[in-house]
Formats: structure tokens, C-alpha cells, sequence
């Protein structure tokens, strides 16, 4: 019969298309456990720590410190916290994988923006590879020819001045600003701030005339620094840069005594052994050290950082305090 | 002038690059046709492996270029034939391009996409070669307040789309605007709906969201009819595989205009092959859709978002080569893969680089052909795809794209969200609503809100900001434009037409 050959076809059919559907979840639910070295990204592809874990990935390829070459995997949500989540408590052990982390992940540490319960002891930090600094950036045609005759406006005015960057109100970039205004006794909370998707917007609406200062960083704006389209009043170093930032004098010798150095790191799970932990301390070490990296680093614009094991930990440790006591003076918590 | 041109047809023409083109068109197709991996993903699988194979920088440009190119070719094909979008860019093409499948034309609607493809690139690559640098300072003009006004312009013309229920239409767009706000709020970092999942904070990924709609309530829908043994919305027997010249010809100038709207839209950092499509598709729409047929299977309701989303894709690399900031989420990968080879995009590029930028342009061109020769022979073999039953071809794409998502997040509650986004759908769909306007809403929502907190901190919370400049006065009127004119042009016809008829 044919109605009834029918209703078994669609009998099958349901079953299959349950079955079908039920695999992929078993699917998802396969976590690979990966042999060979890994590098989380906690982010999507593309950003800023898809390259700090490139940077180690191929850095350490290229210097024979790896066996095999080290996978990076990409963890985005929650600011990086999906993957501080999961290291504390999924892969705590793991001796085979690092985490890539900066300045604005030990800021979100600060600010609790890991969840509460997320302290800066309970992962390891392991290393830095490279720092930038941020940069007080303006149009070449801007009215204010260095960094004072800018906080002068700012202080007779704080809203007179459109600032802009590419971070929300208490992200790392929001924090140079704050950290200016506050170096001149202006409340942050009265500067006009916009906060972009990125750097590079920022950028854009900077040459396109919307923001008159954009707070973003040293070494990524050498292209158009190259070209002449912006002036960079104050770059947040402790000392002057070398090479083509040479002329760009700190914020602190034109009397503001404001650093901002953005590192480019790594964390380990809070259960990896002495020995796993030093052994990565000591290989980030070594590879900081070769002459090929200097220029993978350089080309990634970062200067030169050389923090590593205990000694890293502690300075994050350190960093994390510091916020916090920052983020009470600029008044973003209490 | 066109030094950097010549010098780069020279490079892309060696045999290596020629065939680095190729495969990444091919690839490029490949991922673009898969749902859930994208040509982010799959830039991002392949620029480890450029890096590793010491490629020279412009090599490895060419094949992440071309796959680029290649994925916005490629996500048509499950638009077209599954109903569900391969890629970000490829939602508009499901609205016209699955019902001319489902009525047999797969074939011509495959041939067809790839051509108009191919012409909105080619437009787009024409535009970049001549006007790259003016087009630049152009861009940059498009501050917070011209992009709110942009926004509110593709919403208004999404009026064009509200066809038989504008409530309903209103309401879709409306959810969609609802979701968007998940997240950290872009301009004070507050949490909004994260319910204190860190998962939740960056708010609510499109390739979740898409997949969720689309593919997950798909199955569920399937599921439904099978259980009461109901006839699925069967195919119609594949007809046809070419398309015809005179199709194209029908679709001339949808494709052309199309073309325009995707390359400026292109150009404008911020804003991709989504928004680009969309707008092409509503404008098409209000300009030839004279007997309402868009939605049921007009050629030339699949003619226009396919033009757009190449021509956006080529657009975006205007901002990306002449100024340093990406276009687009997939030009910023770009520009991150460049970085690794120590080049900085950037206004000196063009004349310290003219070798890499002048090899990109040259195999953006050839690229594009190599994808038109792939693509018109694939579409008859790809419509074959159809013979495939639906319940074994759907839950199989919606695997692939869940194994994709996983790649992509780590993380399972990507894909718990995305089933939970696929009951919505299934609801949504249950109680007749469409579901391109949540997924526009959703896209342009986001945009909309951020760029008008931009707007107003700029100018310390006085919206005359919003009518200063003539480009954002421009889009106000064309907005007002899109929605006044067809309600009177209604009420003149009906006016007149009655009396004319008497007579």
C-alpha cells in the first residue's frame, strides 16, 4: 500500500531528522583535549589578542622553542572573561596552553568586570612580550601645539574639547584620558568622551573632523604619522621612544605626570606545576631574546618588555592594585 | 598614475599567485557557502597557514583577498537553495533567491547571483582603482551623525519591505532592535540584559543569531511537519540549470544601481556587506517592483543584494588601503594578517608598498573572473544539491554550521544560545512573521544606537547635531522621501486611476 509505505517513510524521516539534530549537539560537546601547545585568544579572530597569540605562535616556531606548532584557539565573550572562566575552572592544569591577556584585561580585573569572585591570584601569569604606550593624538591642522596648551583648554573648559577613543567609559582607553584630565585636576567624569568600536574608528573620526583629540596608542599610529596627517602631543612612556617617536616628548617632561604602558602577555591556569610554569617563563624568555623575534615585535609595533614568571605575576599584581586605586580617584567605582 | 596597476598585474600574473587566486576563490566559495563559517573564519584558519608557508606578503594578500572575495560569491548558494544564509551578507538573498528555487529555477538563480556578483565586483574594483584616494577623505566626512541618519534611511526603506502586514514588519524590526542592545553598552560599558552570564557581554554574536533564525527553526518547522505527517513545502522538479541572457538583461540596471549602493556603502568604515545588501534590496524594490512581486521570486530581488554585497566587499578595502582602518570586520583581519608580514597599512602605502597594494588591486580583478568562470558552471551542480532531501540536507548544513560556531566561541553556550534563538525563529515563523526584518533590525539597531550616543556625546546632548551637515540633511529628506511618497502616490492613483478609467 502505498499510503502506508508513506507513513513509514516519514516515520524514518522523523527519527532521522531527531537523530541528525541530537549529533550535532554531541558534537559540540566533544572538547578536543589538544596535545601539541595552545594559545587562547579571548576575543574573535582579528583583534588585538589574536595577534599577541600569533606573535608568540610564530615567534616561537620560528626560534625551534616549540616542537610542534603551537594552535591558537579563539574564546570570545565577556571582555575575556569566558576564558579567564574557563582556565580557573575547566583547564586549570592544562601545561600546555597560555592565555593571551593585556593592561585591559588586569583593568577589567580592577574594575570586577571578570565577576567578583575573579581575583587576579588565581591564574599565573607568565610573561610579556612587548608594550606600547598610549599617545595623546590630534590633526595636524589642530589649534594646540603641545601637550600644555591642550589641558589648558581642557581646564578652563572640560567640555569644550571632543575626546575619542576605542573603548567604552572605563576601558583602558577611556583610562588615558581620565588619567590626563586628572593629572590637571579636571573631573573625568566632565570630559566630553566618545567611545568608538576600535581603535581604528576612533582614528577615522579624528581625520574626518568629529573628535578633536584621540587618546590611542604609540606604535599604531606610525602610518599616519609617517604621513603627516597627525600630531602626536604626548606619548605615556616613561622616557622617550627611540627611532621614529624620538621627537615626541613624554607627558611627564611637559609636566604631566601620566604613563600608560600597554603590555602584551600571557596567563597560565592556577594548577599548572612549578616546573610547567617555569618552563614557559623561561621559553618566552628565551624567545625575547632572539634577534628574529625583535623584528616579529617591532613589526607588531611593541617595544621591548622583559617580564617574565614571578616576576611578571607580581608586576600584574601590582597593576591590578594600582587600578583600583585609580578607578576610586577618577570616580568609576567606589 | 597607474604605475602600481601595471606593476601589479605584473606580480599577480606570476604562476604562484595565479594560482594562490584560485584557491582562494575556490575556498573562498566554500566557506561563504557554508553557514556559520564566514570569510572572517575563514581568513582567520588560513593566515597561520600563508604565515607558515614563508609566503611573500603579497601572496599571502592575494589568497586571503580572494577569499574574501570568493565567500561573498559563496554565500548565496545556501541562501538560494536552503533558505538559510551562508554568510552575513547573504540574508537579503534568501528573501527572492529560495523562492525562485523553490519554483525549479535554482539553476538561472545561481546563474544569475554569480553574474550580478560578478558585475557589482567588477563596478566596485573599477571604483577603487580610480578613485581610492578622493573616495578616502570622502569616507572619513561620514561621522556619528551622517551614520544615524544612514540608519534611520535603511530602516525607513525597510518600509518597502512591509508588503501584505506592515505591523507585523514594524514588530520584527522592532525584536531585532530589542537584541541588539544585549551586552556591554558601548558608550558607558554598563551591562544590558547579561543576566551575569560573561557569555552575554559582548553581546549576542551575528552568526549565532543567523544560524539560530534561520537553520535551527528550519529544523524545527521540519520536525513539525514530519510529526504530522504533512507535505514540506516540496521543491518543484530542478528545471533549467543556465540562466538566461535575457534575465540578465531584465536585471541591468537593478544590478548596476545596486553596484553603486554597495561600493559607496563599502567604502564607509563600519558598515558591510549587511547593510550594503539591504539597502540595495529596498531601494530596488520602491524603484522597479511595480507588480509586488519581490519576496515571491523576482530576478531582480536576487540581482540586487548579490551586486551589492560583492561591490561592498570591494569597497571596503578603500578606507583599509588608503587610510589604515578597516572597512570592515573582515578587512580588519586584513590588516591584522598584514601586520604580521611588518607592513602598516596606511596612507603611504600606495607609494611605499606599490607592489603589494597594486598585486591585491590587479588580483582583485582577476580574482573576480577566475570566480565567474567557477561559479556559472557550479550553479547547475550545486542546484543538484536540491535532490537531496530536506531532512537529511538541512540538519546536516545546521551541523556544520554548529561545529563552525563551536570553532569559533570554544564555548557551548554559543551554541545553547543559538538554539534557543531557533525556537524564537520557529515562533516568529508560527505566527507569520518574516524574519529578514528582526535580522535587519538587529544589525542596523546596534549601529543605529551607538552611532547616535556618538552623535549627541559629541555634541553634549544637543541633537541639532543630527541636522548639520548636508549629508546628513540629504538622507533625512531621501528617508522621508522613501516613506511619504509611495503612501501618496497610493491615494493620487487611486485618485485618478478610477476616473481615468470612467472616461
Amino acid at each position: 500500500m502505498p499510503q502506508n509505505h508513506m507513513s513509514k517513510a516519514k516515520g524514518l524521516q522523523r527519527w532521522l531528522v531527531a537523530a541528525v539534530t541530537g549529533g550535532a549537539l554531541l558534537a559540540g560537546a566533544v572538547q578536543a583535549q589538544a596535545k601539541p601547545p595552545e594559545c587562547i585568544a579571548p576575543a574573535k579572530p582579528g583583534g588585538g589578542y589574536d595577534l599577541t597569540c600569533r606573535l608568540a605562535a610564530n615567534g616561537l616556531q620560528e626560534a625551534k622553542l616549540i616542537d610542534e606548532p603551537m594552535m591558537v584557539s579563539y574564546m570570545p565573550g565577556g571582555i575575556g572573561a569566558v576564558a579567564y572562566n574557563h582556565v580557573t575552572g575547566v583547564r586549570d592544569d592544562d601545561p600546555n596552553l597560555i592565555v593571551a591577556a593585556s593592561t585591559g584585561a588586569a583593568l577589567n580585573l580592577a574594575l570586577g568586570k571578570f565577576g567578583i569572585k575573579h581575583k587576579v591570584d588565581d591564574v599565573r601569569w607568565v610573561g610579556a612580550l612587548g608594550v606600547d604606550y598610549g599617545a595623546v593624538v590630534v590633526r595636524k591642522d589642530a589649534p594646540w601645539n603641545n601637550l600644555d596648551e591642550l589641558m589648558k583648554a581642557l581646564k578652563k573648559d572640560p567640555s569644550s574639547v571632543v575626546i575619542g577613543a576605542g573603548g567604552t567609559v572605563g576601558s583602558q582607553d577611556w583610562m588615558k584620558a581620565a588619567l590626563m584630565a586628572k593629572a590637571d585636576e579636571v573631573d573625568p567624569r566632565k570630559l566630553r568622551y566618545v567611545s568608538f568600536e576600535g581603535g581604528g574608528e576612533a582614528l577615522a573620526a579624528l581625520l574626518g573632523e568629529h573628535i578633536q583629540v584621540f587618546t590611542g596608542d604609540l606604535a599604531e599610529l606610525k602610518p599616519q604619522l609617517d604621513s603627516g596627517e597627525i600630531r602626536i602631543l604626548a606619548a605615556l612612556s616613561e622616557e622617550r621612544m627611540g627611532g621614529p617617536y624620538a621627537d615626541i616628548p613624554t607627558a611627564k617632561e611637559q609636566g604631566y605626570d601620566v604613563e600608560w604602558p600597554i603590555w602584551r602577555g600571557y596567563y597560565m591556569g592556577p594548577d599548572v606545576s612549578d616546573e610547567e610554569y617555569q618552563a614557559w617563563a623561561d621559553r618566552l624568555k628565551a624567545l625575547s631574546e632572539t634577534e628574529s623575534f625583535a623584528k616579529l615585535r617591532e613589526g607588531r609595533g611593541l617595544f621591548p618588555m622583559a617580564k617574565f614568571g614571578e616576576d611578571f605575576h607580581q608586576y600584574v599584581k601590582d597593576q591590578v592594585a594600582d587600578f583600583q586605586q585609580l578607578s576610586k580617584e577618577v570616580g568609576l567605582t567606589q | 598614475m597607474f604605475d602600481f596597476l601595471i606593476q601589479g598585474f605584473g606580480v599577480a600574473l606570476t604562476p604562484l599567485n595565479l594560482g594562490l587566486a584560485f584557491l582562494g576563490a575556490l575556498l573562498g566559495t566554500l566557506f561563504g557557502a557554508l553557514p556559520g563559517i564566514g570569510p572572517i573564519n575563514g581568513i582567520a584558519i588560513l593566515m597561520p597557514l600563508a604565515y607558515t608557508l614563508g609566503l611573500p606578503a603579497e601572496s599571502a594578500l592575494i589568497l586571503l583577498a580572494g577569499i574574501y572575495t570568493g565567500s561573498e560569491y559563496g554565500g548565496r548558494m545556501s541562501s538560494i537553495l536552503l533558505n538559510v544564509p551562508g554568510d552575513a551578507g547573504a540574508v537579503m538573498t534568501t528573501l527572492d533567491g529560495h523562492p525562485l528555487a523553490k519554483k525549479g529555477l535554482a539553476g538561472p538563480a545561481l546563474g544569475l547571483s554569480a553574474v550580478s556578483s560578478f558585475i557589482g565586483a567588477t563596478v566596485a574594483i573599477i571604483g577603487l582603482t580610480l578613485f581610492a584616494p578622493l573616495l578616502a577623505i570622502v569616507a572619513v566626512k561620514f561621522g556619528p551623525a551622517e551614520f544615524f541618519a544612514l540608519m534611520i534611511f535603511a530602516f525607513a526603506s525597510m518600509s518597502a519591505m512591509m508588503g501584505k502586514d506592515p505591523l507585523k514588519t514594524l514588530i520584527g524590526a522592532v525584536l531585532g532592535v530589542l537584541i541588539s542592545t544585549v551586552g556591554v553598552d558601548s558608550g558607558t560599558g554598563v551591562l544590558r540584559f547579561t543576566f551575569d552570564m560573561p557569555e552575554l557581554y559582548d553581546g549576542i554574536d551575528f552568526v549565532v543569531m543567523i544560524i539560530g533564525l534561520f537553520a535551527v527553526s528550519e529544523i524545527l518547522l521540519m520536525l513539525e511537519h514530519a510529526f504530522r505527517h504533512d507535505q514540506d513545502g516540496e521543491m518543484a522538479p530542478i528545471g533549467r540549470v543556465m540562466v538566461k541572457m535575457s534575465e540578465v538583461l531584465y536585471c541591468k540596471w537593478a544590478i548596476l544601481r545596486s553596484s553603486v549602493i554597495g561600493f559607496v556603502i563599502g567604502v564607509l568604515p563600519g558598515t558591510g556587506a549587511s547593510v550594503a545588501s539591504a539597502v540595495a534590496y529596498t531601494t530596488e524594490k520602491r524603484i522597479s517592483d511595480h507588480d509586488n512581486s519581490f519576496g515571491t521570486g523576482n530576478m531582480r530581488g536576487l540581482a540586487a543584494p548579490e551586486a551589492a554585497n560583492n561591490a561592498s566587499a570591494a569597497g571596503s578595502f578603500v578606507p583599509m588601503l588608503t587610510l589604515g582602518i578597516p572597512g570592515s570586520g573582515t578587512t580588519a583581519i586584513l590588516l591584522g594578517a598584514l601586520m604580521l608580514y611588518n607592513i602598516n597599512p596606511g596612507p603611504m602605502m600606495f607609494r611605499e608598498q606599490p607592489v603589494v597594494v597594486g598585486g591585491l588591486i590587479a588580483s582583485l580583478y582577476i580574482g573576480n573572473v577566475m570566480l565567474l568562470l567557477l561559479n556559472l558552471p557550479l550553479a547547475g551542480v550545486f542546484a543538484r544539491v536540491l535532490q537531496v532531501p530536506r531532512w537529511l540536507l538541512v540538519p546536516s548544513v545546521a551541523i556544520l554550521a554548529f561545529v563552525g560556531v563551536y570553532q569559533l566561541h570554544s564555548d557551548l553556550m554559543a551554541i545553547y544560545l543559538m538554539l534557543v534563538i531557533g525556537v524564537f525563529g520557529y515562533l516568529l515563523r508560527k505566527f507569520g512573521f518574516s524574519l529578514a526584518p528582526v535580522v535587519l533590525g538587529f544589525v542596523l539597531g546596534g549601529l543605529m544606537e551607538e552611532n547616535l550616543r556618538r552623535a549627541l556625546s559629541i555634541s553634549g546632548g544637543d541633537a541639532g547635531i543630527l541636522f548639520q551637515s548636508s549629508l546628513s540633511i540629504g538622507l533625512w529628506i531621501a528617508a522621508a522621501l522613501v516613506v511619504l511618497v509611495p503612501m501618496f502616490a497610493g491615494k493620487l492613483k487611486a485618485k485618478f486611476l478610477p476616473a481615468a478609467k470612467a472616461s
